[in-house]
């Protein structure tokens, strides 16, 4: 009995087992396989394209962790492996592209919205309170009605 | 008055989803579009002395085809190539990519060969140099060696009439 609780709770553990996509094993040294783990973290599996390079099963993605994995031991530097990759697969294999004419609407649409929302917020608050639609203190201010909707 | 800008808002959300989902997101525009076609030397297919490389691309438009005998779009647009190859307007070369040579020979035996030769790339390293993520891939090549234009997936003759025959008509233009 005691032996089967314990097997059941080692089987808890199993899920925190790490199913390591790698069959070739970390590289040499730690500050290379950070430099690998953030690179291939920052590259767009082009096959599963929700998907980074260093989470994909595709063959593809083998092929480019490989590559990321020979230039790194070859000495190259990150911005080099980099530029390997977005001269043949274009900015789109970046997660983050580079700022640039064709981009700028992509990183600048989060604060235009921001603007466009606050502003569009401040207009409907200072027009209602403009036209004396407050709602009073203690009033519920969703029924500004005063209706009774208790339920 | 007060729907005019809910109204607006709408109708330029439906013009942005209209656009956005017609297009296919597996699409990813090549790099390599009026650029020099990127260097190559494979070993070709069925005679693995020879090499096949990027100046086989040069002096008259030529296609460069990526296929593999695991690929079902490849199957599918093998009649047109044999279709493509028996017109002779421009010659097809293949890229064998990251398979095996026995089932690609096999292949070309039992189904037709379009090609005027075909370079054996079997770990994908000339297809990571032509930026491939998926096969079928059809490059056209014009004669002074420059990728004009890339499709991905299978080749149907209404794609070469409508995307292929018009670029190739205006590079014989140029050349007068």
């Amino acid at each position: 009995m005691k032996m089967q609780i314990v097997g059941v709770l080692l089987s808890l553990l199993l899920p925190f087992a790490s199913f390591a996509i790698d069959s070739d094993g970390p590289l040499p040294n730690p500050e290379l396989q950070a430099r690998y783990d953030r690179l291939t973290d920052e590259l767009r599996c082009l096959v599963c394209q929700n998907q980074t390079v260093a989470d994909s099963n595709a063959d593809l993605a083998k092929d480019l962790r490989a590559r990321t994995r020979e230039m790194l031991l070859a000495g190259a530097s990150d911005a080099e492996i980099l530029e390997f990759m977005t001269d043949r697969y274009g900015d789109f294999v970046l997660y983050r592209p580079p700022v640039a004419g064709r981009t700028v609407l992509l990183w600048a649409a989060p604060i235009l919205l921001l603007l466009i929302g606050s502003a569009s917020a401040f207009l409907v608050i200072r027009g209602r309170s403009q036209a004396g639609e407050l709602p009073e203190e203690g009033e519920d201010p969703f029924n500004s009605h005063g209706t009774d909707r208790h339920v | 008055m007060r729907y005019v800008i809910p109204a607006a808002v709408f109708a330029v959300l439906v013009g942005f989803f209209w656009i956005g989902l017609s297009k296919d997101p597996s699409e990813v525009p090549s790099p390599f579009i009026g650029k020099p076609a990127p260097a190559f030397e494979l070993a070709e297919l069925r005679d693995p002395k020879t090499l096949v490389s990027q100046h086989d691309l040069t002096g008259r438009p030529s296609l460069l085809n990526v296929w593999a005998t695991w690929c079902v779009g490849c199957r599918q647009e093998h009649e047109t190539l044999l279709q493509l190859a028996a017109m002779d307007i421009v010659p097809i070369y293949g890229l064998n990519y990251r398979d095996n040579r026995d089932q690609a020979l096999q292949w070309l035996a039992r189904l037709g060969d379009p090609y005027v030769a075909t370079g054996y790339d079997p770990d994908g390293a000339a297809g990571l140099d032509w930026g491939v993520y998926g096969a079928p891939e059809t490059f056209l090549i014009d004669p002074e060696g420059i990728v004009v234009y890339k499709h991905l997936g299978p080749m149907s003759l209404r794609i070469w009439q409508e995307e292929f025959m018009p670029r190739i008509r205006s590079m014989s233009g140029d050349q007068g």
